[in-house]
């Protein structure tokens, strides 16, 4: 009975040794767990900014726009105005929602492939104390949305420029 | 005879499963890895956004200039002060208007600015002018990615 315990399917095992494959495997196991480290997916936003072009009017512009950022005292944003239009209200989401909502309006959407939101530009004027982030938040804002039911970016505003810097203060 | 040898064997259980799953963890950790990345400073807060999509091709020809909360730099490993960086970037300008001249020299190098959230936006856009001034042309403003929910 014994002997055939051993003998499973009629012949015998072999046995490979297995404990230095173990070994080795466990040892990558540990580097590689030591060694990741979970970072977050970053992203670019494009910016095209030669020398010359800034400040210069552009030629090709049907809308000029310009998105104005006002900074309280600490750098926060206290207002958001688009044009000459009265700044808009509620928190800072709201604000910016209400930007896109607005260049929605007076651009649409961008459907194919060649359409007016290539050719508009945007100039973004923050004051110099304003925090970075809600650059970043109005570039979000105006150069595109992700569309609720699709899950895919629509693009709005193709080209991004800074007014100069309106000196330190 | 051959009953002995059995006798003598280690009880050996089944270890298939185990080292599949090992194996399993293995690759899902070499996957996820990611050494590139390795140079980026932690204590900069990258400021957030849900269309920083990372790019499908990366740049072939790319500084990183990072700024701190305070408007202090941090490039290729050293922290800089603000007007400190200028002779720095300078010599990055030559050695890719040197050795780059087939993709336009300084004009074909991207500059990818990883600047803190709470960064002035005044001290970003006078990091951009200065790098203008030196003949950079394009710019890259990094942000971290969010999960639209």
């Amino acid at each position: 009975m014994k002997l055939r315990k051993n003998e499973v399917h009629g012949r015998e095992k072999i046995d490979v040794p297995m404990t230095p494959m173990i070994d080795i495997v466990f040892q990558l196991l540990v580097f590689f767990i030591m060694t990741f480290k979970i970072v977050a997916v970053e992203g670019d936003f494009d910016i095209n900014m030669p020398q010359a072009a800034q400040g210069a009017p552009s030629t090709n512009l049907q809308v000029p726009l310009t998105l104005k950022l006002k900074a309280g005292p600490t750098g926060n944003l206290q207002s958001v105005s688009l044009n000459n239009l009265p700044p808009f209200e509620g928190t800072v989401q709201q604000k910016f929602a209400k930007v896109q909502t607005e260049l929605v309006k007076s651009l649409g959407i961008a459907d194919g492939p060649a359409s007016s939101q290539e050719e508009s530009e945007i100039e973004i004027d923050a004051d110099f104390q304003l925090h970075y982030r809600y650059i970043i938040q109005a570039i979000t804002a105006v150069t595109g949305r992700v569309d609720p039911k699709t899950g895919e970016v629509q693009k709005l505003v193709e080209k991004i420029k800074f007014a100069p810097t309106s000196g330190a203060g | 005879m051959k009953i002995q040898k059995k006798k003598a064997e280690i009880l050996e259980g089944d270890l298939t499963p185990m080292i599949d799953m090992t194996f399993q963890l293995i690759a899902f950790f070499m996957v996820l890895i990611n050494f590139t990345q390795a140079d980026q400073n932690k204590k900069i807060q990258l400021p957030e956004s849900e269309l920083a999509k990372p790019p499908e091709v990366p740049f072939e020809n790319a500084i990183t200039v990072q700024m701190y909360e305070d408007g202090n730099l941090y490039f290729d490993s050293q922290d800089y002060t603000f007007d400190g960086i200028k002779p720095r970037l300078r010599v990055e300008q030559q050695i890719a208007d040197d050795y780059n001249k087939k993709d336009g020299g300084v004009k074909g190098v991207t500059v990818i600015i990883r600047a803190d959230g709470r960064a002035q936006t005044g001290k970003v856009q006078q990091l951009i002018k200065m790098c203008q001034d030196l003949g950079f042309e394009k710019f890259a403003l990094r942000a971290k990615e969010t999960v639209p929910y």
